[in-house]
């Protein structure tokens, strides 16, 4: 026998789950930290757009702040929903090559698998965050928040974060290769703007006032901004809650639902 | 005791639509063996390899593998056998050690033992020195050996290859088969499938021929052999009468024709002595052969010999106009 190291006992010991989840994760972060194309890209077009809107359109635009105060928690949901839908395409990357067969014939779980890129999204979108508030500060954003007001601003916005990653997920189990998965990017990228993001709702069109007032991303800019200008948040933080709240938990089904469909 | 079987199918079935991709296929293979299971694109292998290793569910029949249900029980199935698929299945941006490492923290070891099996499996397949390289930075043969070793941090009882070479080049298809050679060695079973017949002759106990979704062969080489020639002897011949001649006289032992080149084509084993005695039976007077060539046994002579039609007629270039 020319390998004596194949010739163990073939009982393969019950796996645990918990150590699919952490095996998972730890490998979609790995892989992340080395792809940094996908965080430049993700850092690139909201760091751009913030410099754009600041220095070229922001002294026509006339929001009772600094302008560059009043855009900054656009900018920052703009990277967040940029960089998670960039998961739609590392989901349908894995399922368009043979490792989906693999992980799937060793009994790793559906959730596991996706969870793995959740969390990675997570962390790829909170290094990227911090660096952009790091040249907002740099161009004069000055906020007025203490640190509950910081934490539940990040708090809300991790939970944002969190629903566009398993929204992305869902997405990249739909589309059918990676570029398809892309076009998801496109449109995250454009949902901002008819929204309170860049410049307030009240100076659009009538007609685009009412799906900008209501839309998703609108009262979790509004908590973000009046949590870190020291405002008073209203009910938009219980707005972006429930939003969040439930458009993580259509996604989460939904994906479990594409999931078996995809993989029989 | 007697020999546990590792896979034993009955009247597997799946279409998708119209479209029947197995129409009842019956599999035994007995543990410790290579089974190859040979045919054309679009035959049925990959599906049957994905039924047979829970990835697919069939539309009628039942299996079971390593003693396990493929659809009752799923979960033990999965944990007594590997797949390596058409597609090297490892992440390009992790290194060699660090894919090895992962598949063995999914089959349940700890980190340490996954680290260590790790270090082995890459000196097993020579893949010591580009362990710590990215397997984006791998060729095709390293890639397929990375493959195959992810399927073996825990060894399994049966391992499924799907078509584990198409795609390399002849030089990385024998290190393979070197390497598949030596797994067999270490008493495991082996189902694969392939397109080549020489890959199936050098690495199967037996072989099943699988044509539109149907068995349509099993058996060893040499017993599949013995069904088609392992060598045909291509006549050239001088004139278009001597053509028809020929064609008539020699009748059903006529294997192959290309009438525009007037081509037939007889059975041989190959060897000088029976080349010779041909011609000499079939031109006596050393003037109705103008040339001859040897031509050995492909897919297309076991197909066209087994199933009556070519195995690809897409590429098939010994298809006959009508009516000759």
């Amino acid at each position: 026998m020319s390998s004596p190291t194949l010739a163990l006992p073939t009982a393969a010991p019950a796996p645990s789950r918990l150590a699919d989840w952490t095996t998972m994760i730890g490998r979609c972060l790995r892989v992340s930290r080395r792809n940094p194309e996908a965080i430049i890209i993700s850092l690139a077009l909201p760091i751009m757009l913030m410099l754009l809107f600041v220095y070229l359109f922001g002294g026509a635009i006339n929001t009772g702040t600094a302008y560059v105060t009043y855009v900054v928690p656009g900018v920052l949901l703009l990277c967040a929903g940029f960089g998670c839908s960039i998961t739609a395409q590392t989901v349908s990357h894995d399922l368009n090559t043979g490792v989906i067969d693999r992980f799937r014939s060793m009994d790793v779980s559906g959730a596991a698998l996706l969870a793995g890129h959740v969390v990675a999204s997570l962390a790829r979108n909170v290094v990227a965050t911090t660096l952009v508030l790091v040249v907002a500060f740099l161009i004069g954003f000055r906020p007025n928040a203490g640190l509950a007001d910081w934490l539940a601003a990040g708090g809300i916005l991790l939970l944002f974060m969190l629903m566009m990653s398993w929204l992305a997920a869902a997405v990249g189990l739909l589309t059918k290769s990676p570029e398809g998965a892309g076009g998801f990017t496109f449109f995250v990228s454009f949902l901002p703007y008819p929204s309170s993001a860049f410049v307030p709702v009240h100076t659009m069109p009538s007609w685009i006032q009412g799906f900008a007032e209501n839309q998703p991303i609108t009262p979790v800019i509004e908590s973000l901004r009046a949590l870190l200008l020291g405002l008073p948040v209203g009910s938009h933080p219980l707005h972006a809650i429930l939003w969040c709240v439930g458009l993580l938990a259509v996604s989460i089904w939904l994906s479990g639902v594409l999931f078996r469909r995809r993989t029989g | 005791m007697a020999q546990p079987l590792a896979v034993e199918a009955r009247g597997l079935e799946k279409s998708y639509g119209d479209l029947t991709v197995l129409a009842g296929v019956d599999l035994t293979v007995h543990s410790g063996t290579v089974y190859g299971l040979l045919g054309p694109n679009g035959a049925g292998k990959t599906t049957t390899v994905r039924i047979l290793t829970t990835l697919l569910r069939p539309d009628g029949g039942q299996a079971r593998v390593a003693g396990f249900d493929i659809e009752r029980e799923r979960k033990s199935l999965r944990r007594n056998i590997t797949l390596t698929g058409q597609y090297a299945a490892v992440d390009e941006l992790q290194t060699g050690e660090e894919n090895l490492i992962m598949m063995g923290r999914l089959r349940g070891l700890p980190r340490p033992d996954a680290r260590r099996r790790a270090g082995e499996l890459l000196e097993r397949f020579d893949l010591t020195e580009a362990g710590r390289r990215r397997a984006s930075t791998y060729s095709g043969g390293m890639r397929r050996r990375l493959d195959l070793a992810a399927g073996l941090v825990v060894p399994p009882s049966v391992i499924f290859l799907d078509e584990p070479t198409t795609g390399l080049d002849l030089r990385s298809r024998q290190g393979m088969w070197q390497v598949i050679g030596d797994l067999v060695s270490t008493g495991v079973t082996v189902f694969l499938t392939t397109q080549y017949l020489e890959e199936a002759d050098q690495l199967a106990d037996r072989i099943g021929v699988i044509d539109g979704g149907k068995l349509v062969a099993e058996g060893t080489s040499a017993e599949l052999k013995s069904q088609v020639a392992d060598a045909r002897l291509d006549l050239t011949l001088a004139d278009r009468a001597t053509y028809d001649h020929l064609h008539r006289t020699l009748d059903d032992r006529v294997v192959h024709t290309d009438p525009a080149r007037l081509v037939l084509g007889v059975p041989t084993d190959g060897s000088a002595r029976h080349v010779r005695a041909l011609l000499d039976e079939i031109d006596p007077n050393r003037s109705q052969v103008n040339k001859f060539g040897l031509h050995n046994a492909t897919l297309d002579d076991v197909f066209l010999a087994l199933t009556g039609h070519p195995a690809e007629p897409s590429h098939d270039e010994e298809k006959e106009p009508a009516g000759v």
